[in-house]
């Protein structure tokens, strides 16, 4: 009888351990989880406007007041010059391009692999996806020259039948990133649908027309949950070769030039590897700082998602630092003496620090902490270790960007880059970012509720004999 | 066994209009910089912008030297402008086609109407000759009653390059099509070519084998720069001859 005892409380106390780790094993009620992301939907904090009227002030005066003014001027108020044609816009194009991966990555690649752990935060990484699109929209036009012309860059049908040059690299690049942004926002959209259905029964005023809307009348019945399923499964696999092919095609800007430093062939995995290190930093960050500042996010976002991400993190970072290592020695061994040139600017000239501590913030730190389990369970260490990522990376667009342009074949024109108001445009379009995730936050669930309803009815807890074992009923 | 002068080259690699640079007796002078700038309705920048590399010069004079401060020992003056290459690396690239190939010409044009100022072609460019309007740079009076009518004044947020002064080339094209008859060698020059006082800079018909530049482009010290990289250059430098 004692014995049994024994097991009864052992069994409750592996089922509590397990309740306390995994968001999988710990089910609510379906209309209290309902209501939770409702709540953490509606409760906005002073705090909330404070910042609201912060970013909002910035995003004014660094995107619009300042765009506004270099596109009357003229980019004479920007730090570009002959050599550094293309400087810090080209730099946070690439950075936002980079950003915007992680989103797709982790939903399309971790859905596709039937990943458990993705279920409570694949909707803030989409969402990452599609307002990381649009600050590289805004960094690649405002470094046009004439910008009111861009429309010149698009096929459209005109008089003289002119057409965009297909056989330049920023042409493609324009199509790869326009197919990314619209295939990514319906990405995001898809699996929206059931949470914006929820979201409306559950509202008045003019926000129940706002998911009235935009949930296209989803009632749930199983004709269109099937199609539902059908598409999403499409476009899950479908936008994973879209994501690689748009980050290939951007470093092809680069690597189809003839630059020392530039004209290297394995630009293209090498960017989608710096890409995946830097949104994976930024979708850790964006996670931390939910569960830190919205309610009821700690019941969703927990140690154990820190903890796995902070594997990718250090795995991306290791494949990272193999194509960087990749990347620099056949360059090296190549003998070119302008690209020989090069490589020792990058880490023996004025620059120099800003390559030391990439390789510190993208390499050392993300290794000397991400190994331990514990440590990378922590929220604000993960943070910390995104944050060095994306310093890291932002400082490798850098110095391939302008000060690799500072060297060139014609010692006579070799001139260091210093930003001008390129400065305020990029804090602009850092702070428009999160002034597009803070509305969204207040628009739609975060959390993709039906997913994680989803995940926890497949999972349970079973006792076979004297052990508790994690059962999973076949999902989809 | 194929003789050399059965090989069929094709119209990019002859080129058409060329030149040749003897930097053995450029002085230095800066004249054709000043020459081109009248002719070609180049802005000045002023000091602070050409200070920060943003001057606009469709050729400029590079000055080097060897050894180090006080023991400096100035080098040959090596005057800088587009090579009009045959394989233009700045070409492909544009994505609004802004930069192309002239057929008849053989030159490499910049269309600035169709620019929009992606500056490309500017990166990709590796002799640096192309210049961006980084402003809309003042003219003050007189200095806007001495615009050339027959060149296009460029605003802000335009790239801009060396025409070889096609300007020039088509007006002594007409007029020996009026005339009817050939354009002769010689017959007209580009601004920089004329203003130079010391005579380094030659100008004509790279096709001609006849011609004053061709014949001089022969002599076998003539090099082309960065040819290696196979952007078919149309301007031979000779140095040290």
């Amino acid at each position: 009888m004692a014995d049994n005892n024994k097991h009864a409380e052992h069994h409750a106390r592996t089922e509590e351990h397990f309740r306390e780790k995994h968001l999988m094993l710990d089910p609510l009620p379906r209309g209290q989880m309902n209501e939770m992301v409702m709540d953490s939907m509606h409760t906005t904090s002073w705090k909330f406007w404070v910042v609201f009227a912060l970013l909002s002030a910035i995003v004014a005066y660094g995107l619009f007041y300042s765009w506004g003014r270099m596109i009357l001027e003229g980019l004479g108020i920007a730090g570009v010059n002959r050599p550094s044609y293309w400087g810090i816009f080209l730099v946070n194009t690439v950075f936002w391009i980079g950003i915007s991966h992680a989103g797709t990555f982790i939903s399309a690649i971790l859905r596709v692999f039937k990943a458990e752990f993705r279920r409570p935060f694949t909707r803030a990484a989409e969402l990452m996806t599609t307002f990381g699109l649009v600050q590289a929209g805004f960094s690649v036009f405002m470094h046009m020259g004439r910008v009111w012309l861009s429309y010149w860059l698009f096929p459209y049908p005109n008089q003289r039948l002119l057409w965009p040059n297909l056989h330049s690299p920023l042409t493609w690049d324009l199509l790869a990133i326009t197919t990314y942004l619209l295939s990514s926002t319906m990405y995001l959209f898809l699996p929206l649908i059931p949470d914006l259905a929820m979201a409306r029964d559950r509202s008045t005023g003019w926000r129940k027309t706002f998911y009235k809307i935009l949930a296209l009348g989803f009632r749930g019945t199983e004709g269109e949950w099937t199609h539902l399923r059908n598409a999403m499964n499409i476009f899950a696999f479908a936008i994973i070769p879209v994501m690689f092919s748009v980050h290939t095609i951007v470093s092809w800007d680069f690597a189809a030039a003839t630059r020392p430093g530039w004209n290297s062939t394995i630009f293209g995995p090498y960017f989608v590897v710096g890409a995946l290190h830097s949104g994976m930093g930024a979708v850790v960050m964006v996670l931390a700082i939910v569960r830190g500042t919205m309610k009821n996010m700690k019941y969703f976002i927990r140690p154990e998602h820190f903890e796995a991400i902070g594997k990718l993190m250090l795995i991306i970072s290791m494949a990272w630092a193999y194509f960087f290592f990749n990347d620099y020695m056949v360059q090296w061994y190549g003998g070119d003496k302008w690209t020989h040139q090069l490589l020792h600017f990058h880490e023996a000239g004025p620059m120099g620090w800003m390559w030391f501590a990439m390789l510190i913030f993208n390499i050392a730190i993300p290794w000397a902490v991400l190994w331990n389990a514990k440590w990378r369970s922590k929220p604000w260490v993960a943070f910390t270790v995104g944050l060095f990522i994306n310093v890291g990376m932002w400082f490798e667009r850098y110095i391939i960007v302008p000060i690799s342009l500072s060297i060139n074949r014609m010692p006579f024109t070799w001139r260091l880059y210093h930003p001008g108001v390129e400065i305020p445009l990029g804090i602009g379009t850092l702070a428009f970012f999160i002034l597009l995730y803070m509305i969204a936050s207040r628009l739609v669930p975060l959390v993709p509720v039906w997913e994680v309803q989803e995940g926890q009815m497949a999972h349970e807890l079973k006792k076979f004999g004297r052990e508790t074992v994690v059962t999973v009923s076949e999902l989809e | 066994m194929i003789r050399p002068d059965e090989v069929k080259m094709s119209a990019e690699e002859t080129g058409k209009w060329g030149m040749v640079i003897d930097q053995d007796i450029c002085t230095g002078c800066q004249a054709c910089v000043a020459a081109c700038a009248m002719e070609n309705n180049i802005s000045f920048v002023g000091e602070v912008d050409a200070g920060y590399g943003r001057s606009m010069h469709w050729i400029r004079i590079e000055r080097f030297w060897e050894g180090e401060y006080p023991e400096v020992k100035m080098t040959s003056n090596q005057p800088m402008l587009c090579q009009q290459c045959g394989h233009a690396n700045c070409e492909p690239v544009c994505p609004a086609f802004a930069t192309v190939h002239s057929q008849a010409e053989q030159l490499n044009l910049q269309i600035y109407n169709r620019c929009v100022g992606t500056r490309y072609c500017a990166n990709n460019c590796p002799y640096q000759v192309r210049s961006f309007n980084w402003r809309d740079y003042a003219r003050p009076e007189p200095l806007s009653n001495q615009l050339n009518p027959d060149v296009t004044v460029r605003r802000r947020g335009v790239m801009e390059k060396c025409t070889f002064c096609i300007q020039r080339i088509h007006k002594a094209q007409d007029k020996a099509k009026s005339e009817g008859r050939e354009v002769m060698d010689g017959e007209f020059t580009t601004a920089c070519a004329q203003a130079c006082p010391a005579n380094a800079i030659v100008f004509g018909r790279v096709d001609d084998p006849e011609s004053l530049v061709s014949q001089l482009a022969r002599r076998s010290h003539g090099v082309k720069h960065l040819e290696e990289l196979g952007t078919l250059p149309n301007v031979t430098y000779f140095k040290g001859g």
